[in-house]
Formats: structure tokens, C-alpha cells, sequence
């Protein structure tokens, strides 16, 4: 049976958030904080457990550049869905991956540029970034745009022969304007365009014969273009609290929709301690050529995949946090330890838990929907100096 | 012939109020009087005389906190020369400013404007601004923000103005 | 002529009216807007990991992220 590896590609497009959303770009153009994190981070639900380390340290050097180094490992043991309708066993496998970033502040201008690369036994990833942020209007508005360029290169574990290329590139520009004493709204747009070996070398689709499932390899277009907007709102309340929301929209050339709604509550209870509490609901529409099983008719047109993250489906998600501050009067001025939790479920219309006892049990073509729950936690220990 | 006249009166009053907005010459600072940390009032008008150096911040302020201890250096070098460098903490919660005056550990007075009264009356427009005011108590030299390298600009201004 | 005349006495009020809109939250008023409770991205270790997850589990991706507005300083 073909080992099912599909925890990697779920990986793929995300190396650039990591440190595309740390605070180089939160404050209106001044530097960020002087800091160093450990963490550790673990998800466990789908059949699947990924949890390791992560490292950052930024250290700022006359009032105007500022560096910062990130390490992170993902551990994964995985018997996931996809894992098990391939009949393959459990698998393990880790990716590790590094960061740096450079940050450089000029009057009422920040850039940043960054670069990141990640690797596991079948996938090596990496990226370049440029960030640039302009304050004008008093400071009341800070305009951000930035580039990035991926590029990945896979492989296939059992598979000598197999070698594919995937180029990624990103464009975004944000406006964060401040609204009044107490609001601060923030606008992004983020473009996305994709090119290359944009599938699962270990993922097949299932034909439906009407009697048994023939499996054959999935055909993906070989460029995705996306594009992505989101509106936050932040609103402080009359004691030490703020209310947060962020609403996003996107959209694709593969003929997916998304919206997403998130909720955060962050609250200082005293000097010590600060809470946290959110909630949020995402749904998305699937892929044009995404099923879960097709006829044999269906599979023969030009794309077919069964992606779950390409079907239709919908999560809620609610989290909550905490954090512990002590403050000190020497070189390292404070320090905190924090932990935060995300519960998840996921619902999905259209992508079945098919394994050889469902489709035992209920019938080719009968099985039940997939769902399930999960958990993402961090739990880290910070200092400022 | 009108007509052009009246096009170049335009003109002109367009490059006036552009130029007029621009500040070029020498202003009194508006007096004031507030409460400072040892406890006792202090008066603007009191300081002629003296290089005054009036420095708006606030504990959340970031560039503010990177700029004292420059500033403590500042006050030590020129104080007995006749300058007198006074912080205005625009903090609403006096605690938060007292934290703050001890973390950086302010070696100069710091005056309370928790209203920003005195910054309204100063149409403070960044922070952290830092104001120095001449010995008969003009306003000489203006700084918005900090970045690094100002408080070079700072001990020679008050040098100058301690010259004169 | 007269066009031009008009055009020059739009152009004249509009240069007058841009310097009379200012910002209309001063920089001393803005200690709420910078408290950390109100940013999105307080702990980047942190924030970027949960986009981390989410992307890895959704099709959507993209602007996540560019704050700015905080403490107006500088």
C-alpha cells in the first residue's frame, strides 16, 4: 500500500506567517520590542499529533535595526483520515525550520526583509520577504505593503524518479487608521499566485465503480491564484480590556470561497495577570474540482481531487489564555509565562470518513460525513530586556 | 487685465497662508504652572533666566522611554550651567507615570499634566515633543518624536542658548 | 479664462481646507491605543503558530496580518 504522507503538504504555504505576523508591523513604525520566547506547541486531534519547540529571539541595536531568529520544529505522528482510507500505517516524520528577519527603522518608515526556509525528508521549503510600513496623517494611519517569492522543491520518499518545483509569490497591502481614542481599524488585501506542483504526490482520488473503489492519482491545476481581504476592528473598553474582531473573505481560482468571523477578548485582571478569550467560525466552499468520490465518467475530466481542505466544510473554534508577569529593576526588565489553548471542531458537507469498515458498513457510497475535534496549545515563557 | 490681476491676488494669497503656516518666528511659551513629583508647584514664567527644556512623554510611549536616559544625561551635564530640563508626563494615571519615573529612574523634575491641558496649549501634535526655550522664555527649538542621534542636536542647542 | 480662474479658486480652498483637516486624535490621547490588550499580534511566537495551524487546515490564506496604529509615536 502507498504510505500516505499528507501531514507535509498541509505545511506547505505557511512558512511566511510565522514571522510575517510578528510585531515588525504592529506598532506604527517604531521597533519592535527587545524579547526572547520558548515555547512549546502540540496538536492533537484528526488522528494526528505534531508538537515541538519553537525559539525567538530579537535583539535591537541602536534605537534602529532590529533582528530576530526563529526556530521551530514540528514533530508529527500522524494516523490521520487520510492516512487510514490509504489502509497505510501511522507514520512520524519531522520539519524543521528557521527564520531571520531584519528590521530597519527610518523616521516614520519601517522595512523589514526576511527569509525562512524549512525542510523534512520530501519537502524543502523557503522564502524571501520585504515588508514596508509608512506612518503619515499625524501617525493616525500606517500604510504597509509587502512582497514575498517561495520557492519549494518536492520530493517523494519512495519515489527516486519523483522531483517537482513550486514558485510562490505574495502581495499585500494593508491600512491601519486610527478611529477615535478607542478604535483602531485595520484593512488588508494579500494576493497570492501560485505556480508549480501545487498536489499530494501521496493522495489519490476514489472512483466510485459502483461496486468498489478504484484509486487513481489526483490531476491539479498547475497555477492557483488567490485573493484574500480582512477587516479587524480593535476597541478598547472602559477598564483595562479590549474587544477585537476580524472578518475575512476569500476567494480563488480553483473556485473556492471562504469567509471567517473571530471574536478576541483580552483583558489586564492586575499587574500580573492578563486573559484572553475568543471564538471563531470559518467555513469555506469546495474546490471546482474537488469530490469525494467520483463515477467513472467524473474522473475523467481534466482536474479531480480529495483534498478534505479543498471540500466544503465548516469550524468553530473557541480559545482561551492566560498570562503570568513578573517585573524586574535590572538588564532584563520583565518576564512572563503564558498559556494559551484553541478547541476546534470541523464539520464537513461533502468530504466522507471512508475507510475499509465504514464502506463495510454502510455501503459503498453511503458512508458518514468526517468530522472531528482537536486541540492546539501553547505554552511559553518570555522575557523582555 | 482684471482678470489677471485677480488670478495673481489668488496666487499670492495661496503662497502666503502656505508660508504663513510654517512658523518662523521667535515665540514666548505660553506660562503655565503644574504640579511636579517633589511635591511642589512649578511656574514657567519662574524659570527665566535659565536654557528650559520641556519634555512631553508618557510611560506608554515607546521612543519617549528610549530618549531618558539620554536626557538624564542631558540634565546632569548642563544643570549647573543654567538649564533646567522638566519632563511633562501626560499619563491619566498618576501611578502608571510614578512606575514609570522610577523604571527609567527621571533624574529631573517631572511636572503631572494628566488632563494634557499643557499639551493642548503647546498643540503638542507628537510624542514625545521636546521644546527648548531660551532664557527670556522664547520658544527656540522644536523636536518632534525621537530618534536616535537627536540628543546630539539637544546638548548643542543648550549649549548655544547657555552661550548667549 | 474663466475656467481657469475657477479651477484656481477650487485649487486655492482646497489647499486652504487640507491644512485645516488635522488629526483629529492627538498623540497624548492615544496611551489606550497603545495597550497591548488591544493588539492583534502580542506574542508573534504565539500568533504566528495558531496561523500556523489554521492555514495548514483551510484553503484560505492571506492578509493575516500589518497592524499599525498603536501608540502614534514617533
Amino acid at each position: 500500500m502507498v504510505a500516505t504522507k499528507n501531514i507535509s503538504f498541509i505545511y506547505r504555504y505557511f512558512s511566511l506567517t510565522l514571522l510575517l505576523s510578528a510585531s515588525n508591523l504592529l506598532y506604527a513604525v517604531v521597533l519592535p520590542e527587545e524579547r526572547a520566547d520558548a515555547m512549546y506547541h502540540r496538536y492533537d486531534g484528526g488522528g494526528m499529533v505534531i508538537d515541538g519547540p519553537s525559539i525567538l529571539v530579537r535583539k535591537n541595536i541602536a534605537e534602529k535595526y532590529s533582528i530576530a531568529a526563529n526556530y521551530y520544529i514540528d514533530s508529527v505522528s500522524s494516523a490521520s483520515i487520510d492516512v487510514l482510507t490509504s489502509g497505510a500505517s501511522e507514520y512520524t516524520e519531522e520539519r524543521i525550520e528557521s527564520s531571520l528577519d531584519f528590521t530597519y527603522l527610518e523616521d516614520k518608515s519601517l522595512i523589514n526583509i526576511g527569509y525562512t526556509t524549512s525542510q523534512e525528508n520530501d519537502y524543502e521549503a523557503s522564502s524571501f520577504r520585504i515588508d514596508f510600513s509608512q506612518d503619515f496623517f499625524g501617525d493616525m494611519s500606517t500604510l504597509s505593503m509587502g512582497f514575498s517569492q517561495g520557492n519549494d522543491d518536492i520530493t517523494q520518499t519512495d519515489n527516486e524518479n519523483f522531483s517537482e518545483k513550486l514558485e510562490r509569490r505574495h502581495y499585500r497591502i494593508g491600512l491601519a487608521q486610527i478611529l477615535t481614542r478607542h478604535l483602531i481599524a485595520n484593512i488588508n488585501y494579500e494576493s497570492i499566485i501560485d505556480e508549480g506542483y501545487l498536489q499530494n504526490p501521496y493522495r489519490f482520488i476514489l472512483v466510485n465503480t459502483g461496486t468498489a473503489y478504484n484509486v487513481e492519482a489526483e490531476r491539479y491545476p498547475n497555477t492557483r491564484n488567490s485573493d484574500a481581504v480582512s477587516l479587524k476592528l480593535s476597541y478598547h473598553l472602559p477598564w483595562s480590556a479590549a474587544i477585537k474582531s476580524r472578518l475575512g473573505y476569500f476567494t480563488d481560482s480553483w473556485g473556492i470561497k471562504s469567509q471567517s468571523i473571530e471574536l478576541d477578548y483580552s483583558q489586564q485582571l492586575n499587574k500580573r495577570w492578563l486573559v484572553d478569550l475568543r471564538i471563531r467560525q470559518y467555513q469555506q466552499g469546495e474546490a471546482d474540482f474537488y469530490a469525494n468520490a467520483f463515477d467513472i465518467d467524473s474522473a475523467l475530466q481534466t482536474f479531480v481531487g480529495r483534498d478534505k481542505e479543498l471540500s466544503e466544510y465548516s469550524s468553530f473554534s473557541v480559545g482561551l489564555g492566560a498570562s503570568y508577569e513578573w517585573t524586574f529593576n535590572h538588564r532584563i526588565e520583565k518576564a512572563r509565562v503564558n498559556f494559551q489553548v484553541d478547541y476546534m471542531l470541523f464539520d464537513y458537507d461533502n468530504f466522507h470518513e471512508v475507510t475499509s469498515e465504514t464502506t463495510a458498513s454502510f455501503g459503498i457510497g453511503n458512508e458518514p460525513l468526517y468530522s472531528f475535534n482537536a486541540y492546539a496549545l501553547r505554552l511559553f515563557f518570555s522575557i523582555w530586556y | 487685465m482684471k482678470q489677471f490681476s485677480s488670478i495673481v491676488i489668488r496666487i499670492f494669497i495661496i503662497a502666503f497662508s502656505v508660508y504663513s503656516y510654517a512658523d518662523t518666528e521667535v515665540m514666548p511659551a505660553p506660562d503655565f504652572t503644574l504640579k511636579s513629583n517633589s511635591g511642589s508647584n512649578i511656574r514657567l514664567a519662574e524659570q527665566r533666566g535659565n536654557v528650559v527644556m520641556l519634555n512631553f512623554w508618557a510611560s506608554w510611549c515607546a521612543p519617549c522611554r528610549q530618549e531618558m536616559p539620554h536626557l538624564n544625561a542631558l540634565s546632569q551635564q548642563y544643570s549647573a550651567l543654567g538649564f533646567n530640563l522638566m519632563g511633562i508626563n501626560v499619563d491619566e494615571d498618576p501611578q502608571a507615570a510614578n512606575r514609570a519615573i522610577n523604571n527609567l529612574k527621571v533624574a529631573f523634575p517631572v511636572l503631572f499634566d494628566s488632563d494634557s491641558r499643557i499639551a493642548e496649549l503647546f498643540s503638542v501634535d507628537a510624542m514625545p515633543t521636546t521644546i527648548i526655550i531660551d532664557k527670556d522664555g522664547n520658544i527656540r527649538h522644536w523636536h518632534r518624536g525621537y530618534q536616535a542621534g537627536y540628543e546630539d542636536s539637544y546638548a548643542e542647542q543648550v549649549a548655544q542658548l547657555i552661550r548667549e | 479664462m474663466k475656467k481657469i480662474i475657477t479651477l484656481l479658486f477650487i485649487l486655492q480652498l482646497l489647499a486652504l481646507s487640507a491644512c485645516s483637516v488635522k488629526p483629529w486624535v492627538k498623540p497624548y490621547h492615544r496611551a489606550k491605543l497603545a495597550n497591548e490588550v488591544m493588539q492583534y499580534d502580542r506574542d508573534p511566537i504565539s500568533d504566528g503558530y495558531i496561523h500556523h495551524v489554521r492555514q495548514a487546515r483551510e484553503s484560505a490564506r492571506g492578509a493575516e496580518g500589518a497592524g499599525g496604529g498603536g501608540c502614534g509615536c514617533n
